[in-house]
């Protein structure tokens, strides 16, 4: 949001062959870790986590023959520090199938607080008992301010406060890549 | 963010039940209390306070707010800890029960003041109401009131954000943004879309916000009504954009108003009308503007027919029309909880200054 704003120097860390790598050995993970199960659910975090599980389940109707069902959630209801978000609209939260009893895999952008994954998971359980809820992300950039942790990542980067991880995906940006960008205020020069 | 609330005026009390109409000056109010400050709703007193662009993310929002309605667990914790208090000088079912169901499924604790148990019958000024709840720590008041003006006035003096949830013959906004959304829903989009509104334009609080709200988006507005339910100056021919309502024409026949038209809205007829003298006769209000199968069938196929309700079958709508297949009605019903939550939401979520 504050990008158009600010002036920034982006740092590519992960390209868009790198990304592709990244998608196919947590697929391979995720089955390897699921056993295979066909219950298995994947939910994206709005609005490029869910661009993430649809790879994910693309990828694994390659490997191994079968497509997880993909829903989408936006957990900004749950959050703990809504003022920061009025901004933008609430999205539709879209699981396709009851969460009872099924293995799923929250899957987002970036860890960062793990302020997000916390409230999705609250979220997530209006939607039945899963029978476990693992959580996937491309990007790790440290800074955790919750007992969260991720069960498949995609590479971690170690990143200062004042940074920004920016995912860009060709469903939504011009490209496959992330950038790591420094913030700093307008006309601050560089 | 507050400097309306800084320049707090001497205390010039509207008592509740005596005070004249003030719609021209809480218009004037209204412009000075709102900046427009990056997007960010302080209180929703009016339509044409809201820019396009707010609109537009209050209704996507309730696109997200209508789907936590569909689910079997209706209750997140978006606003848990917050109170949100309805004050209704005036009686309505749908829009007090609207706003508590918007409330309580986002978490709040919603409390509904019933003025005629409440100290308003013992003569409590409105001002002296608007205090009192604001020292329990209200993070929301919505207010109805039969006095146009009268939120705007209680936003001017307590630091809690008020919502408008119709005020005298001046504002019903989220009305209208239920409709757009439900407009939205069936057409689409707003732009070019042509929307018939037939009824009792000049009492018609839905009609001036609505009117406001379907010109912002784009549409065209054709009005048609018995002369007499018109304001003074809006004559059958003419478009209204000398005074600002770029759009909308006054239409001479109903027939004019309906022909291909993208969607119709009825509005109700009050009794109090037609003993004030406007009307000659319900009877010959719903010959000549009633709203019935053969006068539907020249608006475009499958129009979306509106009623901010409640109805009155047989005068303003017929019964088969009202409950066929084009009527949106009860759809309205739903929307209007999704658009209040999503206004309770962007309101309430800023927090305590």
């Amino acid at each position: 949001m504050t990008d158009q704003s600010s002036h920034y120097d982006g740092r590519v860390v992960l390209s868009s062959d790198d990304i592709r790598r990244a998608m196919a050995r947590i697929s391979h993970e995720i089955l390897e870790r699921n056993g295979g199960n066909r219950d298995l659910v994947l939910v994206g975090v709005q609005t490029r986590g869910v661009h993430i599980a649809n790879r994910l389940a693309a990828n694994i109707e390659l490997f191994e023959g079968f497509v997880p069902p993909v829903g989408s959630l936006d957990p900004r209801l749950y959050r703990d520090d809504p003022e920061q978000a009025s901004v933008h609209p609430v999205r539709p939260t879209s699981i396709p199938v009851s969460l009872e009893g099924r293995p799923v895999v929250l899957v987002d952008d970036v860890l960062y607080t793990g302020r997000t994954v916390r409230a999705a998971l609250n979220a997530l359980s209006d939607f039945g008992r899963a029978s476990r809820i693992q959580f996937a992300a491309l990007v790790d950039r440290g800074h955790r301010e919750l007992p969260i942790r991720p069960d498949y990542i995609g590479k971690n980067i170690p990143t200062a406060q004042d940074e920004r991880v920016m995912v860009k995906l060709t469903e939504v940006d011009d490209t496959d890549q992330v950038e790591l960008i420094r913030m700093s205020p307008v006309g601050a020069g560089t | 963010m507050t400097t309306s609330r800084e320049v707090r005026e001497t205390q010039a009390p509207v008592n509740g039940n005596t005070g004249p109409e003030t719609a021209e000056t809480a218009r004037l109010e209204s412009a000075a209390a709102e900046p427009v400050t990056d997007g960010q709703l302080r209180n929703l007193l009016d339509i044409d306070s809201l820019s396009r662009q707010q609109i537009d993310t209050l209704l996507d929002s309730a696109e997200g707010m209508l789907e936590v309605l569909g689910r079997d667990v209706k209750k997140t914790p978006a606003l848990r800890g917050k109170t949100i208090i309805t004050v209704f000088y005036e009686n309505s079912t749908r829009t007090r029960i609207s706003f508590e169901e918007a409330g309580k499924v986002l978490g709040a604790d919603v409390i509904n003041v019933s003025v005629s148990a409440s100290s308003v019958s013992k003569g409590e000024s409105l001002y002296n109401t608007a205090l009192t709840l604001q020292a329990m720590q209200v993070d929301a008041l919505v207010i109805r009131h039969p006095h146009s003006g009268a939120p705007h006035f209680v936003a001017r003096h307590v630091s809690a954000p008020v919502v408008n949830a119709g005020d005298g013959m001046h504002a019903h906004p989220t009305q209208t943004l239920l409709d757009l959304f439900t407009l939205r829903q069936k057409l689409g989009t707003l732009e070019g879309k042509k929307v018939a509104i037939v009824g009792d334009v000049l009492y018609s609080r839905v009609a001036r916000s609505d009117i406001l709200g379907l010109v912002k988006m784009g549409a065209d507005v054709v009005l048609c009504g018995p002369p007499t339910l018109m304001p003074a100056g809006w004559s059958p021919g003419e478009t209204l954009s000398e005074v600002g309502m770029e759009g909308v024409l006054v239409a001479e026949r109903l027939e004019e108003a309906l022909e291909d038209s993208d969607a119709v809205m009825t509005l109700r007829i009050q009794q109090e009308r037609q003993d004030a003298g406007h009307l000659p006769d319900l009877r010959e209000y719903s010959n000549l503007y009633g709203i019935n199968r053969k006068r539907l069938a020249l608006a475009k196929k499958g129009a979306p027919l509106l009623h901010p309700g409640p109805m009155n079958e047989g005068v303003e709508i017929s019964s088969d029309v009202a409950h066929g297949a084009q009527s949106v009605v009860e759809e309205q019903v739903r929307n209007g909880v999704a658009v209040r939550m999503a206004v309770l939401y962007a309101i309430c979520s800023r927090g305590r200054d």
